[in-house]
């Protein structure tokens, strides 16, 4: 009985184990079954629009991952990849970006208020970035921001420091687009930082040309209490070959990407592998979810895939994992200043806002359980700010970090969860509705602490 | 320039060297003038004395609790546009010293609060004049607490003096000091501008310090009540400008607070900072492990908790770094200052009290410090303005709204 097994409890509809349904549940729900048959559609009796956005969002419609260009081998395998050089720790308190920093936030901040931020609702709705925003994005250089200029890239530097800023000015203008904007970028800085000359030269070029690929660091997997440093996803040896099988979930633009870079388990440590979207045995699923939507998220799912060895990224970087735990850190970082850049969204809305919403005869402002509401959000806010600020400038100086990630990610989970939730308490009925923007950052920081990879600094 | 929060390089020689006798002098002495709470912990005449010191020496800039000092700009430049100076040292050191004790460090004589007015709103010359007295502080009336531009002693000029009548209360070391900067009026019908601070020295005919209070924290701090009757001073012992200027309204002593509070910032930071070093070795001896890598929801409860304090504290002391930043290199730290204080303040109840909770009855009885640590934090939380006087300056502030639309 197909029905009745589709109907039992367990982690379906968000039914627990432990519900059991009698005779009338079975029959209310055969009749839901058919209310949301798609025999309905070819009737008619649903609107155009609502159908499209049904069939492309809707999980269980797995593809093979697109067939992707064809990356030439080139360089030499077993040497070293070039490294960016590490800034100078100057043993100075300090709050100022350096002025090509600065530079580099005054562009981006300009395209998230005049492109992303216009574009955002939209892209949330369709579950997809649209190509304009994303050739901007790739025309500014994000993809290149973690790519040293020995390699085609833009800074000299390990621009740790610069990829924090600007994820926090892009998210500013919207999470999800930030997100999809700087998912290739994730990979050419991974392939970057830690890949040997033959990944470099093989995969890099294709990110410093006009055709930037789609691509995506893959991390995150579908179950409950996930962390990321005990990946299920497995690497096994097969002669010249690795061999993956696992789930990785929440992959923006899974579905368009051309590499990934997958963190699976070989012989008990953790490592990153890349893995190309036209090799065989991977498959891709729509997977929108609560918020982040303009990354079209989605679940890769890697069945028998074969890939060399040589795809193992930082093999020559410390001990086995240190690439992955460093990856996972660094993924972190960027996660948490896309945090303090849409809380600083939520709360350039909220101010305006509450100053100009009047109630009992003055503007909402003027009363104490308002005003301090806005005061808290900029307080935690900055110390969210400082937070992560301090964790990327450890890591740009190449001191360890993992304390101050850790703590920022904690931080930025809590308190940005909380500005989200009283972003839209304080626009009320408002808030709640799809006018303003406060109930998609409510939906986005809730991403924070729960989505691992997709981008990275 | 280039941004980086690690403690300053040429600071951390200060900072562990108050740790130092923090760990030194103020610990051992710590429960026992918690207990004898009006008693006078003679062993800080020594640790003053040595502060003194140290300063004479130029071997330290600020020793850890030297309140606000202007800068001394030969000593400060660090690459010539970035200053780390005498306002970054201050909170370090005090985050130090009240890592030992908060209330032994508000004993500390010529440490005053009201050495931190001379030095925000006192001209060169009186700065010089009252360089070397101890002051405390009286604001407070026994009608008037946060909103301190209705306070009622006055202060009226009478030839080359200025006689104060009015009665203080809550004055931190009011007995010990050497003087105390008292806040008075010129002219009640002039509102907030016509406030200013007046030294008074100990000794002066008309003063009296009537009583110590007996406090539920920082006991080894004194608390007196003073009262002023046809008090005479000279007419140079008021601080800064004389004027009446409407213009500047409140300002001219509401910079003290811009300058204090941080420090009090670095109080709450130090004081939570002692409760979570001894919690996390309490917490590893009974085979709690903390994982920063790690996602908090897949460790215990208690190893969840600590982590979110933590994040919670060092937010706090970054926050009290800029604010002291921000003074260093003469930029604008009102709001700062305020987020510093509010968010430290409320970071120091939660972590000091959590962390009783966390240590059970080892946390609870006087056998450790966990508890004393939990009642002298919430002082940090009330004085140089509540942490709902920080949320509403925060709010006028990112608001843009004045004080008669958001009261």
């Amino acid at each position: 009985m197909l029905l009745l097994r589709n109907l039992r409890p367990g982690g379906r509809h968000g039914i627990a184990e432990g519900e059991s349904r009698d005779a009338i549940g079975y029959a209310v729900a055969a009749i839901n079954r058919l209310a949301r048959s798609d025999l309905l559609d070819r009737w008619g009796l649903r609107r155009q629009a609502e159908q499209a956005v049904f069939t492309i969002t809707r999980g269980g419609f797995r593809t093979a991952t697109t067939a992707g260009r064809v990356f030439g081998r080139a360089g030499r395998r077993g040497r070293g990849g070039q490294r960016a050089v590490r800034p100078p720790a100057r043993g100075v308190f300090d709050l100022s970006p350096t002025e090509d920093e600065q530079m580099l936030v005054d562009v981006v901040t300009e395209l998230a208020a005049e492109v992303i931020r216009p574009a955002a609702a939209d892209a949330d709705a369709a579950c997809a970035a649209p190509a304009g925003v994303l050739k901007a994005a790739n025309e500014i250089g994000l993809p290149l921001l973690g790519v040293p200029e020995s390699l085609g890239g833009i800074s000299e530097e390990r621009a740790v420091m610069a990829g924090t800023l600007v994820a926090e000015a892009l998210a500013k203008g919207d999470l999800g687009l930030a997100v999809a904007a700087l998912a290739p970028g994730a990979v050419a800085t991974a392939v970057a930082t830690w890949g040997t000359d033959e990944q470099q030269q093989t995969y890099l070029p294709a990110f410093t040309g006009d055709d930037v690929p789609a691509a995506a660091l893959a991390l995150t997997e579908p179950r409950p209490l996930f962390d990321a440093l005990d990946p299920r996803t497995t690497a096994r040896r097969d002669g010249a070959d690795l061999v993956l099988d696992g789930v990785k979930s929440l992959v923006p633009r899974g579905a368009e990407a051309e590499l990934f870079v997958v963190g699976a388990r070989l012989d008990g440590s953790n490592v990153l592998v890349l893995v190309e979207s036209s090799a065989a045995g991977m498959s891709v699923e729509a997977e929108p979810a609560m918020g982040v939507r303009a990354a079209s998220l989605t679940t890769l799912v890697l069945e028998g895939v074969r890939v060399p060895e040589s795809n193992i990224l930082g093999v020559l970087d410390g001990t086995p994992g240190h690439a992955y735990a460093e990856c996972v850190r660094l993924s972190r970082l960027a996660w948490c200043a896309l945090s303090v850049g849409v809380g600083q969204a939520v709360l350039d809305h909220v101010t305006p806002y509450v100053k100009e919403r009047e109630a009992f005869g003055e503007p909402i402002a003027h009363r104490q359980s308002v005003a301090f509401m806005v005061a808290d959000i900029a307080t935690e806010l900055q110390a969210m700010r400082l937070l992560t600020w301090k964790a990327a400038a450890r890591a740009a100086a190449g001191n360890d970090f993992s304390r101050e990630v850790g703590l920022a990610r904690t931080l930025c989970a809590d308190k940005g969860m909380r500005i989200g939730l009283d972003g839209v308490q304080l626009l009320g009925g408002h808030g709640f509705v799809k006018e303003h923007p406060v109930e998609r950052w409510y939906r986005d920081l809730r991403a924070i602490g729960i989505i691992e990879g997709g981008v990275l600094v | 320039m280039a941004i980086s929060l690690d403690d300053p390089k040429k600071l951390t020689g200060l900072r562990d060297q108050a740790h130092q006798v923090a760990m030194n002098m103020l610990r051992p002495i710590s429960r026992k003038y918690d207990r004898a709470e009006h008693d006078y912990p003679q062993e800080l005449d020594l640790l003053a004395a040595m502060i003194d010191g140290l300063s004479e020496s130029g071997a330290s800039n600020g020793a850890g609790a030297a309140g606000v000092k202007r800068d001394h700009p030969e000593n400060d430049g660090d690459d010539g546009r970035v200053r780390n100076g005498a306002n970054l040292a201050s909170v370090l050191g005090i985050a130090e010293m009240c890592w030992g004790d908060v209330g032994l460090l508000l004993s500390l004589p010529r440490q005053g609060l009201g050495n931190s007015a001379i030095a925000s709103v006192g001209t060169a010359e009186q700065q010089q004049r009252f360089g070397d007295v101890w002051a405390s502080m009286a604001i407070t009336e026994p009608d008037t607490g946060s909103d301190s531009a209705r306070i009622r002693t006055t202060a009226v000029l009478d030839g080359d003096e200025y006689v104060l009548n009015g009665e203080k209360i809550f004055v931190t070391s009011g007995e010990r000091s050497d003087a105390v900067v008292v806040w008075a009026t010129l002219d009640k019908d002039l509102g907030r501008a016509a406030i200013k601070s007046f030294v008074v020295p100990k000794g002066t005919p008309g003063m009296t310090v009537e009583r110590l209070e007996h406090k539920l924290g920082i006991r080894a701090s004194d608390t007196a009540t003073i009262r002023l009757e046809s008090c005479r001073i000279p007419a140079e012992n008021l601080l800064g400008s004389p004027e009446i200027d409407a213009g500047q309204g409140f300002a001219g002593a509401m910079a003290t607070f811009d300058n204090t509070r941080p420090l009090v910032a670095a109080m709450a930071v130090g004081c939570a900072q002692a409760a979570l070093d001894l919690t996390r070795d309490l917490l590893a001896r009974a085979g709690v492990v903390i994982d920063y890598d790690r996602p908090a929801v897949t460790q215990s409860a208690a190893a969840a908790r600590f982590l979110q304090m933590e994040g919670d504290w060092e937010a706090a002391r970054l926050l009290m770094l800029q604010a002291a930043w921000l003074a260093d290199n003469r930029k604008a730290n009102a709001m700062e200052a305020s987020m510093a204080k509010a968010k430290a303040g409320r970071m120091a109840s939660d972590v000091t009290l959590s962390c009783v909770e966390l240590c059970g009855a080892v946390g609870y009885a006087e056998g450790e410090l966990l508890e004393k640590w939990a009642r002298d934090s919430k002082i940090l939380d009330i004085f140089e303005g509540t942490q709902q006087i920080q949320q509403l300056i925060i709010a006028r502030r990112v608001l843009g709204l004045s004080s008669a639309e958001l009261r």
